[in-house]
């Protein structure tokens, strides 16, 4: 039973009865943009705006798979219908990915949770453009909660606190960690705070170190987002210790959100984002064909005259600037 | 956004086998050729290899062998698949005398990778395989 | 003739030792008749402190290695025929491999045992297994090897439970047992439990053998396997190293005294092909573990002091082209093992590339040391090597870079080489750098940097015809036979009664787990049925992917 040349409306209705691979096929089309996206768009356009979007970030090493897949156990047995999108940084140099997360939690999750790994795509520094599509779909098709789960380098944590309603922070003690939540922005990002590894030495002065930044942070207000103040749950998630903690915390997080009006303005915000990643990835497309140089006339003599050192950089990019809205 | 058929491959290791130097080896080489590698290793079980086809929209599957089980586990992991209605190949990497080769490709195994096989060869194999399923010329 | 300092106290001690040492009676001269002496070079002198040279003064002049080929697949009965052919045809030591269920601590009617039962070793679901295996065997005038981990424990208890169904008493049963868990962790993933319930255990049986069996080794501790995975030869020394301090710590740290257990440790490396590296590497091996001993750990009995090792030559050395060309391969690194002054060796056969080897392959492989130990001449001079200016550069060499290991372990491990390890278990520090290893040399091979003769140059030769050992469907149905007639036959309310207590007495770190284990045997418990008893309590260990 091939999926090739079913219409994707068809598909569609086949993920959303709880055909797994109708849905694995849609998150495909998402992923590479193909015509069969836009139907794909649509549909789940209408459909989405009831999951509950979770972000979990922390440095490699800090044990994020772990503690996800202890999450997503408890959801599981919670009854919950739990979707999870692992995302890995795929090579700038060969756009290949490595996508480990999968077999981290397949042990522990419900058989009904649907698990995605994802890569970046070439989306430096950040999450693949496709994840925000990919998060209204799986709404779309029931899943509630989703958890997206990303290795917390480059600016990734921007990206996840725009698509997430919740964003979790995981730090582990002996990394550095208390200096890395000092890294321009997570503390304003973070709507929780983990310390996982709470068994090791050190992590009780992790934990210290973001109470004191926060406290800092409120003291100069820099905690505008929501007005409140992030919780810091200690975890053991090779044992499971404080997952319940940890899920109880943002199911608190959640319920404040919702009450206080921000839930909706964050969901409001991440789609405006999505349009503005959008338009950029578009114009970055368009950029690039200009520069490659046959697309339009007269490109390569401006490029050449900048190789010559008879135009400067500036002047150049002035003067192919205005003609962006030919391509 | 990227427009490129990127190719999604599921790797594992059916069963008790723990000889997982070339697995990762071959998970390094297929990154490098560009692909997708969903790894899911050590002490797999068909159902996990399915959901993870089913899941992830994988492109291939390989099966890395080092236990003298092929000539079971192989052809075991073909028959469900099929069952499951994937028409993804499975391409099966290790430790396989001459002589097996012929029998798993009849029972439908799609491609065969020696021990001696090159980073090239290995990335072309998955790239002809995919390539047969999607109907496409090869290269 | 040598030229010794007569005048030196340890040149002194060393002739001493050897003047009292009974030698074996083959004439110590060159196949043209000149005699040569035991020892040339100066100290230190093989027998004594730090025992670069060697552990005992008068090296294989005494005693050749032993002579230890590794055999099981198939039926215990099958098994138990090879051996009594290898004992025959001269080998020393029994060696035993277990199939990949009986290692992982499953049953043969276990779901994933489809496939694999007595493919890789022999099937053992019970101690009417063990019985089949070893009939007619005196288990007090051999010596056993037994190479298997996670369920070492049960397996041990096996044995012992045969000796006493024998006559034999425990304390005269001599042996090894890998039980090498650390390793598993980092290379050969046979692990069943996490790491320190999977320490306890370890413990426990450290301290039952301290107690009542001297002539066993509750541990060989391996690189075989760490550098099969791919790690490069200061690795295998290094981490095989800092496994064998993380077990004395260990042990330590559970009440026994250094003296009590270190004497009957015993490790396990692989030889390769780059002959100097490897020579290199033992010798290191053999100072490093002495001068740890020495002055980190307090050993104060010289047996604490000498490591002892059995090698294999390296398996994955071994290409499936042109097959017979491996018997050379070997051959050089038996050599290797030889002059690096190893206590038995293991040669692997020229075919195991593809397949467990056939017997006549299996004879060859033995032939081929035997070759080394009495038609080379290498055997008549003790650490022949030692003095050349590259081997002792090599060796200082492989001892800085295990050192730089050592560091960093001590450094993760908050100045604990145990701790280390567990830190480096955790965090992937060893299978990264073993993945790394050996994706540098694969690459180095595939760029043609690295020539394997047969694979990446002089392919003309192959013809590809080979006879491989097939182990046939008839040894699954004939072992799931059995173990159904043994479960029919047992007392199943002693069998319950044993597991409850074993689960019982897991829960208590204060409890040795090996009497229980050995009344859970005897009353014919299986291994899966053990092992399931104790992941209730333990768990069960999933490995992280680091990649």
């Amino acid at each position: 039973m091939s999926l090739r040349g079913v219409p994707p409306a068809d598909i569609f209705d086949m993920a959303t009865g709880g055909e797994r691979r109708a849905l694995g096929r849609l998150i495909t089309f998402v992923e590479r943009d193909a015509a069969e996206a836009e139907v794909v768009a649509e549909l789940a356009h209408g459909r989405a705006g009831n999951a509950h979007v979770i972000g979990i970030t922390g440095s490699p090493g800090s044990g994020k798979s772990t503690l996800t897949g202890q999450l997503v156990k408890l959801l599981g047995e919670a009854g919950k219908r739990a979707a999870v999108l692992a995302v890995d940084p795929s090579s700038p140099l060969t756009g290949g990915a490595i996508l480990g997360d999968r077999v981290r939690m397949e042990d522990v999750a419900a058989p009904d949770t649907f698990i995605r790994s994802m890569a970046t795509r070439g989306h430096q520094g950040g999450l693949s453009l496709a994840v925000p599509g990919v998060v209204r779909l799986l709404d779309a098709t029931g899943y509630d909660p989703i958890v997206i789960e990303t290795v917390g380098v480059g600016q990734v944590e921007v990206d996840i606190a725009g698509t997430a309603d919740t964003t979790v922070v995981v730090a582990t003690p002996g990394m550095g960690d208390s200096v890395q939540a000092n890294k321009a922005g997570l503390l304003e990002l973070a709507d929780l705070f983990v310390v996982n590894k709470a068994d090791r030495p050190g992590a009780k002065d992790v934990r210290r170190d973001l109470d004191l930044m926060l406290d800092l942070s409120h003291v100069s207000g820099q905690d505008q987002r929501t007005g409140m103040r992030p919780e810091i749950i200690m975890t053991t998630a090779l044992s499971g210790e404080g997952a319940p903690e940890l899920w109880d915390a943002i199911e608190r997080h959640r319920d404040a959100i919702a009450g206080n009006g921000q839930l909706a303005l964050r969901r409001i915000n991440r789609d405006v984002e999505e349009v503005r990643n959008r338009l950029l990835a578009d114009l970055e497309g368009r950029v690039e064909t200009m520069l490659a140089g046959d697309s339009l006339a007269g490109v390569t003599q401006v490029l050449d005259q900048v190789a010559a050192r008879s135009l400067s950089p500036t002047a150049a990019a002035r003067d192919l600037a205005a003609r962006i809205s030919e391509l | 956004m990227d427009d490129q058929q990127q190719i999604r491959v599921v790797l594992a290791k059916l069963g008790f086998d723990g000889h997982d130097r070339g697995i990762k080896i071959v998970a390094r080489i297929l990154r490098d050729a560009g692909m997708e590698v969903i790894y899911l290793g050590l002490r797999q079980s068909y159902k996990n290899v399915i959901n993870a086809v089913e899941q992830e929209d994988a492109d291939a599957v390989g099966l890395s062998m080092h236990n003298a089980s092929h000539m079971t586990l192989a052809p075991k992991m073909v028959e469900a698949m099929a069952e499951a209605g994937l028409d993804v190949p499975v391409i099966v990497g290790g430790i396989v005398p001459d002589e097996d080769i012929e029998p798993l490709l009849e029972k439908g195994v799609a491609a065969i990778l020696g021990p001696g096989a090159s980073a090239e060869e290995v990335a072309q194999t998955v790239r002809d395989a995919v390539a047969v399923v999607r109907g496409e010329p090869a290269e | 003739m040598a030229e010794h300092d007569r005048n030196d106290p340890e040149y002194q001690a060393w002739k001493a030792a050897y003047d009292a040492t009974r030698l074996r009676d083959v004439p110590f001269e060159t196949m043209s008749g000149v005699p040569v002496d035991p020892l040339y070079g100066e100290g230190p002198y093989p027998g004594q402190y730090p025992y670069t040279r060697g552990l005992h003064a008068a090296g294989y002049r005494s005693r050749l290695w032993t002579m230890r080929m590794f055999a099981g697949f198939g039926t215990a009965e099958d098994t138990n025929a090879r051996f009594k052919e290898l004992l025959r045809a001269g080998g020393g030591g029994l060696s035993t491999a277990f199939d990949m269920p009986t290692l992982m601590g499953r049953d043969s009617d276990y779901d994933w045992s489809l496939g694999e039962v007595g493919h890789c070793g022999v099937a053992v679901d019970t101690l009417a297994d063990m019985e089949d295996l070893f009939a007619d065997i005196d288990l007090s005038s051999v010596s056993t090897s037994m190479t298997i981990n996670g369920p070492a424990a049960m397996i041990m208890a096996m044995y012992i439970a045969v000796g006493e169904k024998t006559g034999v008493e425990r304390s005269q049963l001599a042996g090894t047992i890998q039980n090498d868990i650390l390793k598993e962790y980092q290379a050969q993933k046979e692990y069943i439990f996490p790491p320190r319930p999977s320490m306890r255990i370890i413990t426990d049986m450290m301290k039952f053998t301290s107690a009542e069996m001297p002539k066993w080794h509750p541990i060989s501790i391996s690189g075989y396997h760490i550098r099969e995975a791919g790690s490069n030869a200061a690795q295998e020394l290094a981490f095989t190293l800092a496994n064998g301090f993380a077990y004395v710590e260990a042990a330590v740290a559970a009440g026994l005294d250094v003296d009590d257990f270190a004497p009957r440790l015993s490790f396990f490396f692989n030889s390769h092909s780059d002959f100097f590296e490897e020579i290199g590497k033992f010798r290191a091996a053999r100072r490093i573990w002495a001068r740890w001993m020495k002055e980190r750990y307090g050993a104060k009995n010289e047996k604490s002091l000498m490591m002892k090792f059995h090698t294999q030559t390296a398996g994955v050395s071994l290409t499936a082209q042109q097959a017979e060309i491996n018997i050379g391969r070997v051959a050089i690194q038996a050599l290797a093992g030889a002059l690096g002054g190893t206590q038995s060796l293991h040669t692997d056969a020229y075919d195991e590339a593809m397949a467990l080897p056939t017997e006549d392959a299996a004879r060859i492989a033995l032939r081929t040391q035997q070759i080394v130990a009495h038609e080379t001449g290498v055997t008549n001079v003790v650490d022949p090597l030692g003095g050349a200016p590259f081997v002792e550069w090599m060796t200082d060499e492989m001892e800085r870079r295990a050192e730089e290991i050592f560091a960093h372990l001590l450094d993760i491990g908050n100045d604990s080489i145990l701790e280390g390890a567990y830190a480096g278990i955790d965090d992937g520090y060893f299978v990264g750098e073993i993945a790394d290893a050996a994706y540098r040399f694969e690459r180095e091979v595939n760029e043609g940097k690295r020539i394997i003769v047969g694979v990446n140059e002089f392919t003309e030769g192959d013809d590809g015809e080979r006879n491989l050992l097939r182990i046939g469907a008839e040894v699954e149905e004939y072992q799931l036979k059995r173990l159904n007639d043994v479960k029919q036959r047992r007392d199943s309310a002693a069998v319950t009664r044993a597991l409850e207590q074993l689960k019982t007495d897991a829960a208590d770190s204060e409890v040795n787990l090996m009497p229980t284990m050995i009344e859970a045997v005897k009353a014919f418990a299986t291994e899966g049925e053990i092992v399931a008893s104790l992941e209730e309590v333990f768990g069960t260990y999933v490995e992280k992917v680091f990649l």
